[in-house]
């Protein structure tokens, strides 16, 4: 009896560790598939973009990146704490008014943020593109982001194209890769 | 023991006392190690990051407007999650988080308990040795009943 007892416990044990072998896998992959997006556009290749779901920062339902598709997105993180967000909010909109005839969609991720903050720098900045609010930061993992503002490009068929733009970007840098999202093929 | 009792709950009654006045009138410093910045998921007195001094700044603003610590823990868990608070609430899933060590220490204390009673009973049983009354180890109760029983055959 206590010998079928003692190979429980230790068959348990065993499960435990496997469990927590498994998760700490789990984990490290997730990280490294955020981390390979980059490399891969840097390759030439074309991943598709994770699946981001957030509510707005203002008003009801959620924001899904999926809804896009047909639509080239630039996805802009940011937050109102970020010196460099505050000169790239007025060339965002810019080109929103600009191309949304297109095709062309700004998404800004705020993350890490308060919502009041996000709000006024809105207001202050006359921001009318979409914006989702990612309060703890949950979509920055999936993307590998390290920090604030990095954009992306979402080509009309859902896969990420041109430039991964760590930090401030300039007019010029958005204008060729927004004209490169426009230039994909819907499939 | 009336005495300690008496003391037990004093303590307990000004322990309660300060919960409350700390649930009513929150300090910054307070909410400071409760709460942990979105960014490098320490503790807000731990972070010099931006959002921690807005957060702060935060804070600040619901202290001074009247809120309780509860109600601004609430504004901040409804924009940051439950991540942002150190330790997760009591209750629903998240009690599994406190009662989970408190079963882990329950075991380790009764598997210690366990073998230091093992350990006390094999320790002790050089002694009984000892005490045999010829000077001789003494035998297995059960085998020295069955050496008894098989005597008592064959005497008969």
């Amino acid at each position: 009896m206590a010998r079928r007892v003692k190979i429980v416990l230790q068959a348990a044990a065993v499960l435990v560790v496997a469990a927590l072998v498994v998760l700490l896998g789990w984990k490290v992959a997730e990280k490294e598939d955020g981390r390979g997006l980059s490399g891969a556009l840097e390759r030439g290749e074309r991943p598709h973009a994770p699946e981001l779901a957030f509510e707005p920062l203002d008003g009801e339902g959620e924001i899904r990146l999926a809804d896009y598709r047909g639509k080239a997105v630039v996805l802009n993180f940011w937050a109102s704490w970020c010196l460099p967000c505050r000169t790239e909010a007025p060339l965002l909109q810019d080109a929103w008014e600009r191309y949304r005839d297109d095709g062309l969609v700004v998404l800004g991720i705020d993350a890490q943020d308060l919502k009041s903050d996000a709000r006024r720098f809105v207001e202050r900045y006359g921001l009318t593109y979409p914006i989702a609010y990612d309060g703890n930061g949950a979509s920055l993992g999936r993307f590998g982001n390290t920090g604030f503002p990095e954009t992306w490009f979402v080509g009309r068929d859902g896969r990420l194209v041109g430039e991964h733009i760590v930090g401030e970007f300039d007019s010029e840098q958005l204008e060729r890769n927004v004209r490169a999202a426009l230039d994909t093929p819907v499939r | 023991m009336r005495r300690a009792l008496l003391l037990c709950l004093l303590g307990l009654l000004a322990f309660g006392g300060v919960a409350g006045a700390s649930e009513q009138q929150p300090t910054l410093a307070e909410l400071e190690r409760e709460v942990i910045c979105p960014t490098c998921k320490t503790t807000l007195e731990l972070s010099d990051a931006p959002v921690a001094d807005r957060m702060r700044a935060f804070i600040r603003r619901r202290i001074a407007a009247g809120d309780t610590k509860s109600e601004i823990k609430d504004a901040l868990v409804a924009q940051f999650g439950e991540a942002v608070l150190a330790a997760p609430p009591r209750e629903g899933f998240n009690l599994l988080a406190w009662l989970l060590p408190l079963a882990g220490a329950t075991v380790a204390l009764a598997a210690l308990g366990v073998a230091l009673r093992r350990w006390s009973r094999t320790r002790a049983a050089p002694a009984a040795v000892e005490q045999s009354a010829n000077g001789r180890p003494s035998l297995d109760p059960e085998l020295e009943r069955r050496l008894d029983e098989e005597l008592a055959r064959f005497d008969a």
